[in-house]
């Protein structure tokens, strides 16, 4: 067994609400958000089918179960840069396109931000009178209520799940240290803190499950490949927070997808098991200080900094032997960096770190201000810490102050609004919905369904994450004039 | 002491002066940044703060 290219796509529920707006119903207000953006887009059913590997013959008509279960009521929308845009329980979701290396994942999962936020404007002249669309990338209300961020990862069926319960789980609980959004006080019962780093850990509680609403699992089980079930798991990490920053995000997918690697190569030599990896997740988001011993399984204790560094050794060390994707080095070094600057003094990470930026902002308000912890205005301050409109978010505040290091430039940013990457097969969704838009009904992360005038509709299955690129199809959907024509090509046996 | 090393104690004085003038006027700017974007925020920051974070109540998800 070896490791398999790691596709990256990370997904974010939204925290919505409304301005001068008593009745707010965030289901309601969430479909018109999704409803009302106006960019690149098709309106499709989103199939729930699950996939065999028996019935990936093309141009699959509707008979035999096709679409047993679809999402009814609430809206879904396939976005031109390959992402779905929905309704998820109470939430607008952007689940962001599948990305070839973090660096793109990241861009990707920046884009979202810019399409929450032109939506809720585009609600606008649906609302009424006063009331106006407020978008938080964020993960908790501070009231007890979370939603998530999660990141998905491609695997290599053939590896254990075992192996990744033993090898993976003390480098999320530890990883904290640099994937926290920040967050004011602690929730879900746990010990009262004025700051800790993350949004979630509050909310974790077992070590493994399949759960992703309640008692959630360090370690997620969902078995959804969205691809070959044969080849592929997709893992599902739910522990982690919606990040702002550029740079964090990408030292989160980052170093995630290079310990994965490793793990399916069996290069990581030591599982540095925690005595107790629940407690120590919510141990290691309350120590601002980033110097709790956490006690280890195998007797003794280390530092969450301590556990990270070796797990970036190992990475270094994996990575020299293998050849990756160019971005990969860049990860190597912003995470080494990022580890020696929590150890020295983590307010030096308030540059590329969601927690360290909010909090330096927030003690800087306590100078000025004379503020408590638990004043109004820094619970606001930490909230609109996220907000999506450029003109009112704080993150973004800072970031044109030029305290945050940014690694797109706008215009990058909105290319990837609007244009899929070209390295996977969000490349052939994306284009799909650009072109033959019309004749898209229904989708899921790995088939098209289109309409095109006969009498039954046409699935096109897409089972591998690294086919449907550009330099596969780029010229079969240049020469194909509209659904039917790319149908007819499918069907004759062209990639 | 003689008159050479009266001049070099004064130079070095004056330069510790110097020097001190320098930092402080260096932390004068860095607080009136602060300050310039804390006000900025404060222009941004949604009206009523109380009131909005009491009605910040989201659904799980997930």
């Amino acid at each position: 067994m070896s490791a398999i290219h790691k596709v990256i796509g990370t997904e974010t529920e939204f925290g919505i609400s409304m301005r001068n707006a008593p009745d707010f119903n965030p289901v309601l207000a969430s479909s018109i958000v999704v409803n009302s953006y106006a960019g690149l887009r098709a309106k499709i059913q989103w199939s729930h089918e699950e996939e065999s590997p028996g019935r990936d013959a093309r141009g699959f008509g509707p008979e035999g179960g096709m679409m047993p279960d679809i999402d009814g009521g609430l809206v879904n929308v396939v976005l031109g840069n390959g992402a779905r845009f929905y309704v998820d329980h109470a939430h607008p979701e952007y689940s962001a396109p599948e990305a070839y290396d973090p660096l793109e994942a990241t861009l990707y999962d920046k884009a979202g931000e810019v399409v929450l936020a032109r939506a809720a404007t585009e609600a606008q002249p649906l609302l009424e009178d006063g009331q106006s669309l407020v978008i938080h990338k964020n993960n908790s209300d501070g009231k007890g209520n979370s939603y998530g961020s999660h990141e998905n990862f491609l695997i290599n069926r053939e590896l254990p799940f075992s192996d990744i319960v033993d090898f993976f789980t003390t480098f999320l609980v530890t990883r904290q240290v640099y994937t926290g959004s920040g967050k004011l006080g602690a929730e879900n019962g746990r010990a009262a803190v004025p700051f800790q780093i993350t949004q979630r850990a509050d909310f974790f509680e077992e070590e493994v499950g399949l759960e992703t609403t309640l008692k959630r699992p360090i370690i997620n089980t969902r078995d959804e490949p969205h691809g070959d079930p044969s080849k592929y798991r997709r893992l599902h990490v739910i522990i982690g927070d919606a990040n702002m920053s550029e740079v964090q995000n990408l030292i989160k997918l980052g170093s995630a997808a290079l310990i994965l690697m490793a793990i399916e190569d069996g290069a990581i030599p030591d599982s540095l098991r925690l005595a107790k990896p629940v407690d120590a997740t919510w141990q290691v988001s309350h120590d601002l200080d980033l110097n709790l011993p956490l006690e280890l399984a195998e007797g003794g204790t280390a530092t969450a900094l301590e556990l990270q560094g070796r797990y970036l050794e190992w990475a270094k060390k994996y990575a020299e032997n293998t050849d990756l994707p160019g971005p990969y080095e860049q990860v190597l070094e912003e995470w080494e960096a990022v580890l020696a600057d929590l150890e020295k003094d983590p307010l030096l990470t308030a540059d590329r770190l969601d927690w360290a930026a909010k909090y330096r902002l927030l003690r800087e308000y306590q100078d000025r201000d004379g503020l408590d912890w638990d004043s109004p205005k820094l619970k606001l301050l930490a909230l609109q810490y996220h907000d999506v409109n450029p003109a009112k978010g704080l993150f973004y505040k800072l970031q044109s102050a030029g305290r945050i290091r940014r690694l797109f430039t706008p215009s990058e940013v909105d290319a990837a609004v609007s244009e899929p990457p070209h390295r996977t097969r969000a490349y052939f969704r994306g284009k799909s919905v650009r072109k033959y838009g019309d004749a898209l009904v229904a989708a899921n992360w790995d088939s098209l369904v289109f309409d095109s005038g006969e009498e039954t509709l046409k699935r096109v299955p897409m089972m591998e994450p690294l086919r449907g690129t550009r330099e596969l199809v780029a010229e079969l959907l240049d020469r194909s004039e509209d659904a039917a024509a790319l149908l007819r090509a499918l069907g004759e046996g062209d990639e | 002491m003689s008159d050479r090393e009266q001049k070099r104690t004064e130079r070095r004085e004056s330069e510790t002066e110097e020097v001190v003038e320098e930092t402080t006027e260096a932390g004068q700017e860095v607080t009136e940044r602060i300050d310039d974007l804390l006000d900025e925020i404060d222009s941004v920051l949604e009206e009523n703060a109380e009131e909005f974070v009491k009605n910040y109540v989201q659904k799980g998800g997930e």
